[in-house]
């Protein structure tokens, strides 16, 4: 494998603080250095990144890849392609597939497939309960074997709190930990936007915001009593966040991830029945996007991940009520996230540690850092350079995007995966 | 033998825990004379002689009551089995209602089983028999306890200092819970290795060292003892799968291989094979025990039935 050298870029490494202008070096995979005036190796390929950022690879906690089950709205390989455009270059999957991610051969499966794209490294999930259908835990032990990096059941809330115990006691024997879909669903049946004036003008049937604060309630009374880690995905209301905030600071194993929607669209984003904006958690009102921006800032929150839900048009061309929840994320994961640095409301190294430095310490991973030796996972991104986000033109095979029509700054002009380029 | 002080004061054994040391000495060296008498094939029918002892059994157990039936005869009671199921006295009442016609039978000893912890203490404060606690519920079952400690003793030459692994599910064992009382009180450090679903609340306030890992619970242990896995904790949930148990808490050879090289091997039994212990552990004569347990559980209970008759004699 010859050496690489990407010279005259602005190095930004969130796990050190680093925001300088220098070179990185790359050899057999691995970052060999980086620094001012490294020299040139023979025979290195040199990628001349003046103007432009080079950052590590983006590690997404959650994301629906569609296999098994759904090939017709997502496949792992397509998948692969819209988060290597997307400079994502480690990806969580959920485990909610059909069939559920419950068995150590269907785990093995997954992470199969994933090496088969060659561009990212695909870390399934194993599902929390058997089947996914919150009744019984599943077999951590041998799953994690497998390679599973924790346990979910996705989409699925663990509703029973018995259950929920169990899991997060179970876990904690083989240092893992529980993702939770932050939703009491005895009071999200049947709900299709967050109750309110919105919702009752729409005419929509509502979920109660507090559906969301009091499921992350009863799970940090859980993870009180087990000792156990238990993590909130998409948290999305001001509530919720005041209830981790305050678990933190009590020194419990508690943590979180929020999604771009949450952070950049409110509630009116459905006003006209734009079923693409029809979420899970739903949207909600500004107030609670205002909260989810300031724990960002805070660091209550500890990762952005892209929470991208492939659906095709026969799940969003329906009314409101009746369509699909969820959006496609790979490709707006960090555009999105750059909208809040632009806006000034964000520092650059702070968006950026919550999509890489911060979600690799979550899963004990060596990559989401530029530092010697760790793999070469990197993206090259113009950080002025507009775009806008198109059904129809968004890499891989789900458009679904919330952010449709919505104009961005910053584009990833480049992804390499250990080494090898995968976009750009 | 005779002793200087009485052994079990209050006149039955509920539990181990709450008896002190020099007690459990006793007790144990007691038994060892009778271990040796066993073997030696010679019988003291004329202590017991004329006593009643009845097994009053609310759960099924097959090893425990055949155990006290021959201790009892060994020493010439009469001995009566009586086996009452569960479903028709599982209110308090009715086990009162028991206790009058066990008085009206003039019952000297009484060993009770029972599915309810403390029916056994309930029962001791309203019979004129002296009780022994053959198992209630999650709570002891004392007499196990001090047939394994006399079983350890044998075989390691003392308690004091050894280090003790009791694996698997804790939550639901009454063998740990006395297990744990008498061999702290006899110094021995104990170890609870099992998966967090399986090991009681606050179980290291008990003086024990909890572990989730199974190899790090056993390593170095002088004693590596099994408990039995019952198949409703796979149904309840607790366990995922009895796979995925045995995997990561079944002993096998590879995780014996951890701990001290003349580690012995117990288990109280009855034994589910592949799931909790791999047979070529169970079956394995440099290590395991649990042959040896079984004879060492009728010298422990005729060293309890005699000290209680002592008491019989002394009260007479």
């Amino acid at each position: 494998m010859t050496d690489i050298l990407f010279t005259g870029a602005r190095l930004l490494d969130p796990a050190s603080g680093l925001d300088a202008p220098g070179d990185l070096l790359v050899r057999d995979g691995l970052i060999l250095d980086h620094g001012a005036n490294l020299g040139r190796p023979d025979g290195a390929e040199i990628v001349d990144a003046t103007g432009l950022c080079l950052l590590p690879g983006l590690i997404d906690l959650r994301a629906d890849t569609g296999e098994p089950g759904h090939e017709h709205r997502e496949t792992i390989a397509s998948a692969a392609a819209a988060a290597a455009a997307g400079g994502i270059t480690t990806l969580c999957a959920l485990p909610d597939t059909d069939p559920a991610l419950d068995d150590p051969a269907l785990v093995q499966f997954v992470l199969r497939r994933g090496e088969a794209t060659g561009s990212l490294t695909l870390l399934p999930y194993g599902a929390a309960t058997k089947g996914c259908e919150g009744r019984e835990i599943a077999e951590y032990g041998l799953l994690k074997e497998a390679g599973a990096i924790a346990f979910t059941d996705g989409r699925r809330a663990i509703a029973s709190a018995r259950t929920m115990r169990l899991a997060l006691s179970y876990a904690r024997a083989f240092g893992s930990f529980v993702v939770q879909h932050p939703e009491e669903p005895s009071l999200a049946a049947g709900g299709a936007a967050t109750e309110g004036e919105l919702a009752t003008r729409l005419g929509l049937p509502g979920i109660t915001p507090a559906a969301e604060a009091i499921m992350v309630a009863r799970d940090i009374a859980l993870a009180r009593i087990t000792r156990g880690h238990v993590h909130f995905a998409h948290v999305s209301t001001a509530a919720a966040l005041d209830l981790i905030r305050a678990a933190k600071a009590e020194g419990l194993a508690v943590t979180c991830d929020t999604a771009p929607p949450y952070f950049d669209l409110n509630e009116t984003a459905i006003g006209d029945w734009r079923t693409y904006a029809k979420l899970s958690p739903p949207l909600r009102p500004e107030a609670d996007r205002l909260a989810v921006a300031a724990a960002l800032r805070d660091g209550t929150i500890d990762a952005i991940a892209s929470d991208h839900q492939p659906r095709d048009a026969d799940d969003k061309r329906l009314p409101f009520a009746q369509a699909e929840a969820g959006g496609a994320g790979l490709a707006t994961l960090l555009g999105v996230t750059l909208a809040r640095v632009h806006a000034g409301d964000l520092p650059l190294l702070t968006a950026l540690d919550l999509l890489t430095a911060r979600p690799a310490r979550l899963l004990g991973l060596p990559a989401g850092t530029l530092a010697k030796g760790a793999p070469a996972d990197l993206v090259l991104l113009d950080l002025e350079r507009g775009w806008q986000v198109r059904d129809g033109q968004l890499p891989g095979k789900a458009q679904n995007s919330p952010f449709d029509g919505r104009a961005l700054e910053g584009r990833v002009t480049g992804t390499w995966k250990a080494g090898r380029r995968v976009f750009g | 033998m005779s002793f200087s002080f009485p052994i079990l004061p209050d006149g039955h054994l509920l539990a181990i825990q709450g008896l002190e040391p020099p007690h459990i000495g006793a007790l144990l060296d007691l038994a060892e004379n009778y271990a040796l008498l066993n073997r030696s094939g010679k019988t003291q029918r004329d202590l017991l002689k004329g006593r009643t002892l009845i097994n009053l059994f609310f759960e099924d157990s097959t090893r425990t009551r055949t155990s006290f039936e021959l201790a009892g005869k060994r020493l010439g009671a009469d001995v009566i089995n009586m086996s009452v199921s569960t479903s028709s006295v599982n209110k308090g009442e009715t086990l009162l209602d028991t206790a009058s016609t066990l008085n009206a039978m003039h019952c000297d000893l009484l060993v009770v089983r029972h599915a309810q912890s403390g029916a056994p203490a309930l029962l001791s404060q309203k019979v004129s028999a002296s009780v022994i606690n053959a198992g209630d519920g999650t709570h002891e079952h004392p007499t196990q306890a001090l047939l394994d400690a006399l079983t350890i003793r044998r075989r390691k030459g003392r308690l004091e200092g050894l280090t003790v692994a009791i694996c698997g599910d804790v939550l639901h064992s009454r063998v740990a819970r006395s297990n744990i009382h008498l061999l702290s009180a006899m110094n021995a450090r104990i170890r609870l290795v099992g998966p967090p679903t399986l090991i009681p609340a606050e179980a290291a306030r008990l003086g024990a060292e909890v572990f989730h890992d199974m190899k790090a619970g056993i390593a170095g242990a002088d004693v590596v003892m099994m408990l039995r896995l019952q198949k409703e904790r796979m149904t309840g949930g607790l366990v995922p799968s009895s796979r995925e148990f045995f995997r990561f808490f079944g002993l096998d050879r590879e995780k014996l291989a951890v701990a001290k090289p003349d580690a012995i091997v117990m288990h109280p039994g009855p034994m589910n094979r592949g799931v909790e212990i791999d047979s070529a552990v169970a079956d394995d004569p440099e290590r395991s025990v649990i042959g040896e347990q079984v004879e060492m559980g009728v010298a422990c209970r005729m060293a309890v039935l005699d000290v209680l008759a002592r008491d019989l004699r002394r009260n007479a």
